[in-house]
């Protein structure tokens, strides 16, 4: 298990899991979100493949009024 | 008769770019951009937990407007955090577009001129369409034509303080000195006086949020701002008069009675 933050909120997962299935797992799934890790954009085609590592800064945005 | 304008091979009627936030409601948000004539809303990425369905009643709304989106990065404050976020609504919206903010100062939210054209060349270098918030100052708006956008947004005054254009000698000069660009005033437009002075003074559009939210009508409001960009751009066209010192009668003086030599 590591340590990492999504929305600068802590979280405890297991290492070898892919975003896919954590992003599922956090209630995201079926949800118009995108993702970026330590700041850098994750494109939702590398979902499957990308896993993380312990102290991994994890966002999840979503579309909201902008001016 | 037409009087079109295009915005990166994008034709539009409507001189005026929208914000979707701030409003009373999601109806009146809805209302207003309707009576506005917008064709063009901006529109944002936050945080959301799952709990808030991932903006999905907010999503909702926007498609049922039918508009082009302009994804903004309002907030970010570093080309990293700025070009990353650009990526984020790329893949979320679909779009190339985005409205480019790099925020240097929190007071005024001023724009951070250097970062904002470096996150411009790096974004233009990522295939986006680029529009750059930036402040009226004319050689940063050349440096931003430099490196590949071909919209420009300087700012009229600081976001949300609806003080109209601060400086309408520098907003001229980059007119004068760009005269080829579409230049949009973006920012501190309070009024439809406003939006009239900045497309008289030869400026292709405007981009507001605040002055039609936050008006106690804001459908109203937007009316208002749809005539007032027809009859600053008529202005513009039909050129105005030039300014003189001195007073000269309209009524001939040829013919005055009462008159007499003396």
């Amino acid at each position: 298990m590591i340590d990492i933050s999504v929305n600068n909120e802590p979280k405890c997962v297991e290492a070898e899991k892919p975003l896919a299935e954590l992003l599922a797992e956090w209630g995201f799934e079926c949800q118009r979100v995108a993702v970026a890790v330590n700041e850098d954009f994750v494109p939702r085609s590398s979902y499957g493949s990308v896993c993380l590592n312990a102290g991994d800064r994890i966002d999840v945005v979503a579309p909201v009024q902008g001016g | 008769m037409s009087d079109t304008w295009t915005l990166y091979g994008a034709t539009f009627n409507s001189r005026l770019l929208i914000g979707s936030a701030l409003y009373p409601s999601p109806q009146v948000m809805s209302d207003a951009i309707a009576a506005s004539g917008a064709e063009i809303i901006t529109v944002g990425l936050r945080r959301q937990s799952p709990e808030e369905a991932g903006g999905q009643s907010l999503w909702t709304h926007i498609q049922k407007l039918n508009k082009t989106l302009l994804p903004n990065t309002a907030g970010c404050h570093s080309v990293k955090e700025a070009v990353t976020l650009a990526q984020m609504s790329r893949e979320m919206f679909e779009t190339d577009w985005i409205k480019l903010e790099v925020i240097g100062d929190d007071y005024n939210l001023q724009p951070d001129p250097i970062a904002t054209v470096e996150a411009a060349e790096k974004l233009t270098g990522l295939g986006f369409k680029v529009f750059p918030y930036c402040t009226d100052d004319l050689v940063i708006c050349q440096r931003l034509r430099d490196v590949g956008c071909e919209v420009l947004m300087p700012w009229g005054s600081p976001i949300g303080t609806g003080r109209g254009l601060m400086n309408p000698y520098n907003l001229q000069t980059i007119r004068e000195r760009i005269p080829d660009m579409p230049l949009i005033v973006d920012a501190g437009i309070g009024k439809p006086s406003h939006a009239v002075m900045a497309l008289e003074l030869g400026y292709d559009g405007i981009l507001l949020n605040t002055a039609v939210a936050q008006a106690n009508e804001p459908v109203r409001m937007a009316e208002a701002f749809r005539h007032a960009l027809l009859a600053g751009r008529s202005a513009c066209l039909a050129g105005a008069m030039p300014e003189r010192q001195t007073a000269s009668p309209s009524t001939p003086t040829l013919g005055m009675p009462f008159w007499h030599q003396s």
